[in-house]
């Protein structure tokens, strides 16, 4: 009797499975990646090994680690917040170039306020510059169901020309030898750090902001209304939700929690605002929030692995490896995660039946 | 001979329209069958980047042409698998296509930035055609690329509407579980269609590094891939509307240029938004318009195709 495999869904969806498959992505997708740079006549072990020793094999690797782990939770919790509606914020990269230039706006126009005054205004102005970029494409997504995953995704590119129009131009430091950035920022615009490192309290605002969007999308009303918006739309509107004002609404935290990275990268690390200042945070997010299935904690967690990644990728360029070796490995990450997916929702069975 | 400076916009329109039309017939194919790959934006970056190193090493375009749509079909068959097999969610997948083409072909890429490259595709006037005044040297004065991007157009056209074949696959689009129980391989068709949806993006991004460029860049499509997604609805999944799409913002695309020569005096990074404005804005405007007609878009695009809960 003719078999054939297939699909069996299953009855309920196991936690091992749930945990298992995105580690097994992970892994899998960093040996299909080390096939692209065998053929390159590198030894992907050597590449790995080289990675992890940078981010992991030092006091300073791992700060940095966590430096890196910053904007990058962050962002990721800034999409997984739209992805829970279902909206494709794939803008987090333009929204955090705009949140780091209202920042900047601020630290540059008030140079003489103290910090008390100064952090609280650039964070305020992180949040709605980027909170702006966000709202713009949650209109017509909003009122006439405009793709926003397209509109999103351009604005990346005008946030990314505007902040540069400004580095290159207007606000160019004229000491600075003709590189494209600001004069550096006063004493009261920059973040206090954590001793020595350059770890700041932008990771204890990361945390906080995880633990509200924990609670809020867990406890209350509006956090039901979300998740239920994102799963069935159909019910959301039967149920009497505002459909319309969720999407501005969500559009608008999640671009600003996306501008406050940026704001915080510009205070803390760079300590002004230059071309170039994201090594794609707003994509990497992307991913993160996926590998996280879209839970706060869990994109914690995997942002200090991705912010080793980034910290392994800028190590290894040292030897001579291209920045871009980091987003093949992401991206190969993320096929084997949204192809494993479906382990969590069917188990792959051998049916006898001799029919499909 | 004089030139009017609006010809020589409007024929550099059309090159810079080239790659944006190649991709979004690509796209057609597959959103077409029900498929959506957000993915144009990495293969046309594999396609660029694989073009132009065949190129380099055989000493011929077409090898290279050959190679880069073959590539693209390879990344195709990827986000083929995980939609259509792995029943994945296509936004997150063609996203992932997009990151990891850009990742793969600046790291295949990083040795060729700079490098001069001979054998390209060059103008070939086309006898006679390209004597008509304006419209000879707007239309008929291109490489060979684009004349093939012409007849593309009106095949692809043919095909999907003209058809059996075509209106098979626009069933598979439409209503999949229909198409299948009147005795259609759902899967294989929408296979197929992103398959060939990948080929023609791959040559689209050959199109930039052998012949728009000529030359490799990381990253150098700069967003021409989603420009392609967003011309597919603003040709409502019609290929000759997506023709005349890509001619208006391929024009758009230049003009930032050409207001340079004309003296007329913008920051050139403002120049250089205009693209990106002018598909947001013109996105707008045709969801509208699909919206109010209620035409064309493929009822079960984005779905994926799920037999045994029938």
């Amino acid at each position: 009797m003719k078999g054939k495999w297939r699909w069996e869904k299953r009855e309920t969806s196991s936690k091992t499975v749930t945990i298992l498959v995105p580690i097994f992505s992970c892994v899998v997708g960093l040996l299909f990646a080390g096939i692209f740079i065998w053929v390159s006549g590198k030894n992907p072990l050597l590449v790995y090994g080289l990675m992890v020793e940078g981010a992991l094999g030092s006091a300073y690797g791992i700060s940095e680690t966590v430096v890196k782990a910053i904007p990058l939770m962050l962002t990721g919790l800034a999409v997984s917040l739209a992805f829970r509606m279902q909206l494709w914020n794939i803008g987090a990269e333009g929204q955090f170039y705009m949140g780091a230039f209202g920042a900047t706006w601020a630290a540059l126009t008030f140079p003489d306020w103290p910090a008390y005054l100064l952090l609280p205004t650039m964070l305020m102005l992180g949040f709605v510059a980027g909170g702006i970029w966000g709202l713009l494409p949650a209109i017509p997504r909003a009122y006439f169901k405009v793709n926003e995953t397209i509109t999103t995704l351009l604005m990346n590119y005008i946030a990314i020309l505007w902040v540069d129009y400004f580095v290159f131009g207007p606000w160019k430091d004229p000491k600075g030898m003709n590189f494209p950035l600001t004069a550096p920022f006063s004493e009261g615009a920059l973040l206090p750090a954590f001793g020595t490192s350059r770890i700041h309290v932008g990771l204890i605002l990361a945390l906080l902001i995880a633990a509200i969007f924990y609670y809020v999308l867990q406890y209350t009303k509006w956090g039901f209304e979300i998740r239920v918006s994102g799963e069935s739309p159909r019910a959301a509107h039967y149920a009497g939700m505002n459909h319309k004002r969720n999407i501005l609404l969500v559009m608008l935290i999640s671009g600003g929690i996306a501008g406050i990275a940026g704001m915080t990268e510009v205070s803390a690390i760079t300590q002004r605002l230059q071309h170039g200042i994201s090594p794609g945070y707003g994509y990497t997010a992307i991913i993160i929030a996926w590998l996280a299935r879209l839970h706060p904690l869990a994109i914690v967690f995997v942002s200090f692995l991705f912010g080793g990644l980034l910290v392994g990728g800028f190590s290894i360029q040292t030897s001579g490896f291209p920045a871009a070796t980091v987003a093949m490995l992401q991206g190969a990450i993320l096929f084997f995660v949204v192809g494993g997916e479906i382990f969590t929702q069917y188990r792959l069975t051998w049916g006898g039946k001799g029919e499909r | 001979m004089e030139v009017s400076p609006w010809i020589a916009i409007l024929a550099t329109g059309i090159v810079a329209g080239i790659p944006i039309l190649l991709a979004a017939l690509g796209e057609i194919l597959a959103e077409r069958a029900g498929v959506i790959n957000l993915g144009v934006e990495g293969m046309m970056l594999i396609g660029a980047v694989v073009g132009f190193m065949v190129s380099l090493q055989s000493n011929s375009p077409w090898v290279g042409l050959i190679a880069a749509v073959l590539a693209g079909a390879m990344m195709a068959l990827i986000h083929a698998f995980l939609t259509i097999t792995l029943r994945a969610n296509q936004v997150v997948s063609g996203l992932a296509l997009t990151i990891f083409g850009t990742g793969l072909s600046g790291y295949l890429g990083k040795s060729f930035i700079g490098v001069p490259l001979t054998a390209t595709f060059k103008p070939v006037p086309v006898p006679g055609l390209s004597q008509i005044p304006a419209i000879g040297p707007i239309f008929f004065n291109h490489d060979l690329l684009v004349y093939i991007a012409y007849g593309l157009v009106a095949l692809l056209w043919f095909f999907l509407f003209r058809t059996r074949s075509g209106l098979e696959l626009r069933a598979v689009g439409e209503n999949p579980a229909a198409a299948d129980a009147a005795g259609l391989n759902v899967f294989l068709i929408r296979y197929a269609c992103v398959i060939a949806g990948g080929m023609f993006a791959g040559m689209a991004g050959a199109y930039l590094s052998l012949a728009y460029a000529p030359s490799w860049l990381e990253n150098m499509t700069a967003g021409r891939g989603w420009i392609a997604v967003a011309l597919v609805i603003f040709g409502v999944w019609n290929p000759t509307k997506a023709f005349l799409g890509s001619f208006f913002f391929g024009t758009i695309d230049v003009l930032g240029f050409h207001m340079q020569t004309l003296g007329i005096v913008v920051s050139s990074f403002f120049l250089k938004m205009l693209p990106y404005v002018f598909t947001i804005a013109v996105l707008i405007v045709a969801t509208r318009e699909t919206k109010t007609r209620r035409v064309a878009i493929p009822e079960a695009l984005g779905v994926p195709y799920v037999r045994e809960e029938r």
